[in-house]
């Protein structure tokens, strides 16, 4: 490539030695994408495909019979719950923490990118013993809530302070680079003609982003949803208050009730399918204001 | 854009109309039983036994949840406060954790209830592929030819230890109490263990489900589990002449009941276990009940008599002494398991 592009005499002394990138032939062409095509579908058609073939081994009826059980319906409404407190509380946190580091300069904010990063960085086991150290009967802050009647750990507030911690990450993540791109030139126009802080925020800011920042909400609540580990470690199992559906499917998978476990995951499934699906409408829709917000 | 944010905000509101009350319609009473794997179908069954046992009889509506896990686990979590009323767990030593370490149940525990507060016992016997090909019926006939076992892990799982005391209780009379023929046969026996899961039901699963191994070392309860969920058509079960036998403890949280106020009704429940309904339906989730007179026979029929050896006889010595000799770290299943070898 690099001597291509020196002399077009070299070129065109030598033509059959420079090929284009892609004239392989057609044979290989093919192979290489039956590859591509046959490792997606053994790593993530195939075990998709699975779930749902597990899940409706014994028909419809048996499928639909877990899925309103009440153990269950208490799991999803426990996880559609922890997932609208930790999403929103992500999504004020990221902006604002994508905000500062990206439109302003200050000590200490290569520590802050990094601290971000910390949760993706740490097993999640991890972070949910770091609740039960903080939390537990055994820790300093433990006995002292539960004097005053606030349960933490193995109850509701724990398994959200566990999520948050997993998820942070996500919307920040997504806006931090988006808003660096974008710089401070709109921010600085707007003040500069007068607008106040909450106008140029609300007006220009937020418009720039607002495709990143879905984004960012759609994978935070894929994770919030699905979190395993950190969540275990807080829940305590109880049936019908703390357990989550992730947790629900491996209860039900240990005891050889697979068909239920499996209809649990289909929820799973199409959870993530469904976020999918959305990304993708939203980019097609509004495909050219996203490359547009992103270039900037 | 602010339209954006009105879609915003009514998805917002959708999904927390859509979830509604989390917290269910609670009963006058609740109750929490943290208890491990094993016995997630025998609580189903009793708990509701119970609450209709407890409404006829003092007319008060009673709610039992439950949380399941390996032992070890579930007595960690009630150390680090998860709200236990009772406890149900698989052995002893993990209620002694909790009475220690939190001072939430008396030293005496085990003294509260009859049978050393174990209201059920059980033991470990074979599971085997159907007609028995390998012809396995005692504990020496796991080392032989090219027999496979399959256990979980000693380290991990409580059943395990079961499992690993009940051969070297074989062994021990077999050899005469000769230590190295002993752990001899140890070392040979977990050499024939393809994978050594961390619980009793990964093991199931690995055995029956993933068609591991020609025998799996399992709690009774467990194999006949295993023949209902798999398929009874699948699996022989093979009692050896001896085993050990598991006495799985319960007890009352004393600190958390009494904060709650729950003790009366927390002392009932566990009595209850002792009760001719409770016994029974212990044996129909083939637990060995303790009380054997007040069960049907054709329950008992299910669990033959075996010679079975406990804990506290002098070739083990008790809990106390068993679980830092075989189990601790650097202890003699450390010596004699060495993975890959």
């Amino acid at each position: 490539m690099h001597d291509n592009a020196r002399s077009p005499a070299a070129s065109a002394r030598k033509p059959e030695t420079f090929r284009d990138a892609a004239s392989e032939t057609p044979f290989v062409r093919h192979l290489l994408i039956f590859a591509a095509l046959a490792y997606l579908a053994f790593f993530l058609l195939l075990p998709l495909v699975s779930i749902f073939v597990e899940a409706f081994r014994r028909g419809a009826g048996a499928y639909f019979d877990a899925l309103i059980e009440p153990d269950a319906l208490a799991a999803i409404r426990l996880t559609l719950l922890v997932a609208a407190i930790a999403v929103p509380l992500n999504l004020v946190f990221g902006v604002a923490a994508a905000w500062a580091i990206a439109k302003f300069e200050f000590k200490g904010k290569a520590f802050l990118i990094t601290l971000i990063d910390l949760p993706f960085s740490i097993s999640p086991v991890i972070s949910g013993l770091v609740y039960v150290l903080l939390f537990g009967s055994q820790s300093v802050l433990g006995p002292l809530l539960k004097s005053h009647g606030i349960e933490i750990l193995f109850a509701v507030p724990g398994i959200v302070l566990a999520t948050v911690f997993v998820t942070f990450p996500f919307v920040a993540r997504e806006l931090i680079p988006l808003m660096q791109d974008q710089g401070t030139g709109d921010e600085e126009a707007a003040l500069s003609l007068g607008a106040s802080g909450w106008q140029t925020f609300w007006r220009v800011t937020l418009p720039n982003i607002k495709w990143g920042l879905l984004y960012g909400v759609l994978l935070c609540n894929a994770r919030a949803m699905g979190e395993f580990g950190a969540v275990s470690v807080v829940s305590g199992h109880i049936r019908g208050l703390t357990n989550t559906m992730p947790l629900h499917v491996e209860i039900l998978y240990n005891e050889y009730n697979f068909v239920a476990a499996f209809a649990v995951a289909t929820l799973l499934a199409l959870l993530a399918l469904v976020t999918l699906v959305l990304k993708a409408v939203l980019e097609r829709r509004f495909g050219a204001e996203i490359a547009a917000s992103r270039k900037h | 854009m602010s339209n954006f944010l009105n879609k915003l905000s009514a998805i917002a509101l959708g999904v927390s109309l859509a979830i509604g009350p989390v917290v269910p319609a609670m009963a006058q009473t609740t109750l929490l039983n943290v208890s491990y794997d094993p016995t997630r179908e025998l609580y189903k069954d009793f708990n509701a036994a119970f609450a209709a046992h407890w409404k006829k009889e003092t007319g008060e509506d009673v709610a039992i949840r439950q949380s399941h896990g390996g032992s070890g686990k579930q007595a960690r979590a009630v150390i680090d406060g998860l709200e236990a009323d009772v406890v149900t767990l698989a052995l002893e030593s993990d209620i002694n954790a909790i009475a220690e370490r939190t001072g939430k149940i008396p030293a005496d525990w085990r003294g509260r209830l009859p049978n050393n507060s174990s209201p059920y016992t059980s033991t470990i016997v074979f599971l085997v592929r159907k007609g028995n090909p390998k012809g396995i019926q005692n504990w020496g006939d796991l080392v032989k030819g090219d027999v496979q076992i399959v256990t979980p892990n000693p380290k991990t799982s409580g059943g395990a230890r079961w499992n690993y005391l009940a051969a070297w209780a074989w062994a021990n009379e077999e050899y005469k109490g000769d230590q190295d023929k002993i752990r001899a046969y140890i070392t040979e026996l977990f050499k024939r263990a393809p994978v050594l899961d961390t619980g009793a039901r990964g093991s199931t699963v690995t055995f029956a489900q993933r068609q591991i191994g020609d025998v799996l070392l399992a709690w009774e309860n467990e194999a006949y589990l295993a023949g209902k969920e798999f398929g009874e058509d699948s699996f022989d079960i093979v009692w050896p002449p001896i085993s050990i036998l598991a006495e799985p403890p319960v007890t009352v949280v004393d600190g958390n009941a009494d904060a709650k106020g729950t003790r009366k009704v927390a002392e009932a429940y566990l009595q209850y276990l002792y009760s001719d309904e409770g016994q029974n339906l212990a044996a129909k989730h083939f637990y060995r009940p303790s009380k054997r007179d007040v069960v049907a026979p054709e329950l008992l029929q299910k669990l033959p008599d075996i010679k079975l050896v406990t804990i506290d006889e002098p070739v083990f010595g008790g809990w106390a002494k068993a679980q830092p000799e075989h189990f601790g770290d650097g202890g003699i299943f450390d010596q004699l398991y060495k993975p890959g070898k």
